[in-house]
């Protein structure tokens, strides 16, 4: 029987590359540790992408709350920001595809994305990065709507969709027998890393989503190599309702 | 000039006016800001040609000078929440602006908590909805996020409305031609029975000269 001491008993992390697709990071939080680089994405006015070296940081706390949750529960991960948020609505899907884009081209272990698009436009362009990161042996790890809306990527099935449950436990997660959601997580009223070092409490499923990235850097620091199909197997026979509660 | 500009200028005569849908968003916020015990709640349209969010409807705190305020729409928790689609929850921001700088400029004192959500229709998102400072209770649940959801569906058909109302208003002004179209469909949603019944047999007779081939 595969068990959670089996899945990632001893790991810490080290060795796995985790990519935060969010608001950026802010640097030196003591929530969060390391950054190791850290990218700020826009488009021009032709549409092709423009990729820098961000020096802001993180400009709303979110990607910051993100990074700290990875970090405690993989504590020697590589963290990575792609910042793709902070310039604005306008233009923001095409930033998000792009950023996604090179992320997936700079292979991650796995790419934490606690965000959506409702654009219809963006679907084709997202489902080929989902499909080329699941074959590239990227984790996509995103966050689910609890909204009756049609968004993406979290409807694909080479990502892992990550929703909420009311447990204080980080480690509780569990398997959903009726998808599109795969997985519920830790994401009610959990303390989390803010801007100026600080920290709050937050709720939503944009939380939740990375335990489960921490979770897949654990299980992957343990097991280099393993396909996100493999990942998903280990996953779901870990689940608390399944093996993993026992 | 289009079928659909046709269709637009009877849409903006028989539409109700922008104050009445200005009366639902309110309404709106006033029933969230009453469900979840607030101090505040909100709802921002996104001006998409100016990149702003714009204060349309305000409940409690800042309601008088508020609405019409704009501020760029990559803003704070706002932003986030209008870029990625997500809703979330702050709790215990405390004295510290930089928690929530938004909300903080936006109404003029710093909560101590916030919700907000998408205000999404169809593949569009139209806003933010923020319900600020509702009371900490020992158990937060996903139930109240549920709540918040269910809650942002509803004003976000409300705002679906105001825009499309906006939108027709805006053919009307683009083509003063058919201002006679709108007046006439406006007349007639006015007019009770039985004058009614003969101003269709009316508009019936006159489409029927219109249709008819011009060499009779």
């Amino acid at each position: 029987m595969l068990t959670r001491d089996w899945a990632w008993g001893g790991s810490t992390g080290r060795g796995v590359r985790v990519c935060i697709l969010d608001s950026g990071i802010e640097r030196g939080h003591p929530l969060v540790g390391t950054v190791e680089s850290a990218v700020c994405v826009s488009v021009d006015e032709d549409g092709e992408a423009i990729v820098a070296e961000d020096e802001v940081g993180d400009l709303c706390g979110h990607g910051t709350a993100c990074a700290g949750i990875v970090r405690s529960l993989a504590p020697d991960c590589e963290l990575h920001s792609v910042r793709v948020l902070g310039e604005g609505f306008t233009g923001s899907g095409p930033v998000l595809l792009e950023g996604l884009r090179w992320a997936v081209a700079h292979g991650y272990d796995v790419i934490n994305m606690s965000l959506s698009t409702t654009k219809s436009s963006f679907v084709g362009a997202l489902h080929e990065l989902a499909d080329s990161a699941y074959f590239r042996r990227t984790i996509l790890v995103a966050s689910a709507h609890n909204m009756p809306v049609e968004s993406y990527p979290w409807r694909f099935s080479s990502v892992v969709s990550v929703a909420s449950h009311e447990e204080p436990d980080p480690f509780v997660f569990y398997s959903n027998p009726h998808p599109p959601v795969e997985l519920f997580a830790r994401g009610l009223d959990l303390e989390v890393a803010w801007l100026g070092g600080g920290s709050l409490r937050v709720t939503g499923n944009s939380f939740a989503t990375p335990h489960i990235a921490g979770l897949c850097a654990l299980v992957l620091g343990k097991h280099p190599g393993l396909t996100p199909f493999q990942l998903k197997t280990v996953l779901l026979l870990t689940a608390s309702n399944v093996g993993g509660g026992q | 000039m289009t079928g659909s500009d046709i269709r637009a200028a009877v849409a903006a005569g028989v539409l109700p006016a922008e104050e009445q849908f200005g009366a639902l968003l309110q309404s709106i916020v006033d029933v969230g800001r009453a469900i979840f015990g607030a101090r505040a709640a909100s709802i921002f349209l996104l001006d998409e040609a100016a990149d702003e969010l714009v204060f349309t409807a305000v409940s409690g705190e800042g309601h008088e000078s508020l609405v019409g305020r704009r501020f760029p729409s990559g803003t704070g928790v706002a932003g986030w929440v209008l870029v990625t689609r997500q809703a979330l929850v702050i709790e215990d921001v405390g004295e510290d602006e930089r928690f929530a700088p938004d909300a903080a400029e936006s109404t003029g004192f710093v909560p101590r908590a916030l919700m907000a959500a998408p205000l999404l229709h169809g593949e569009q998102v139209l806003g933010v909805l923020e319900i600020l400072d509702r009371p900490r209770r020992a158990s937060f649940s996903l139930g109240e996020m549920d709540l918040l959801s269910l809650f942002a569906g509803q004003a976000a058909i409300a705002l679906g409305l105001l825009a499309r109302a906006r939108e027709a208003k805006a053919v009307l002004e683009g083509h003063a031609e058919l201002q006679p179209v709108a007046d006439l469909a406006a007349a007639l949603e006015r007019l009770e029975e039985p004058r009614r019944e003969a101003a269709v047999r009316l508009l019936e007779t006159l489409r029927e000269l219109l249709d008819a081939p011009s060499d009779r």
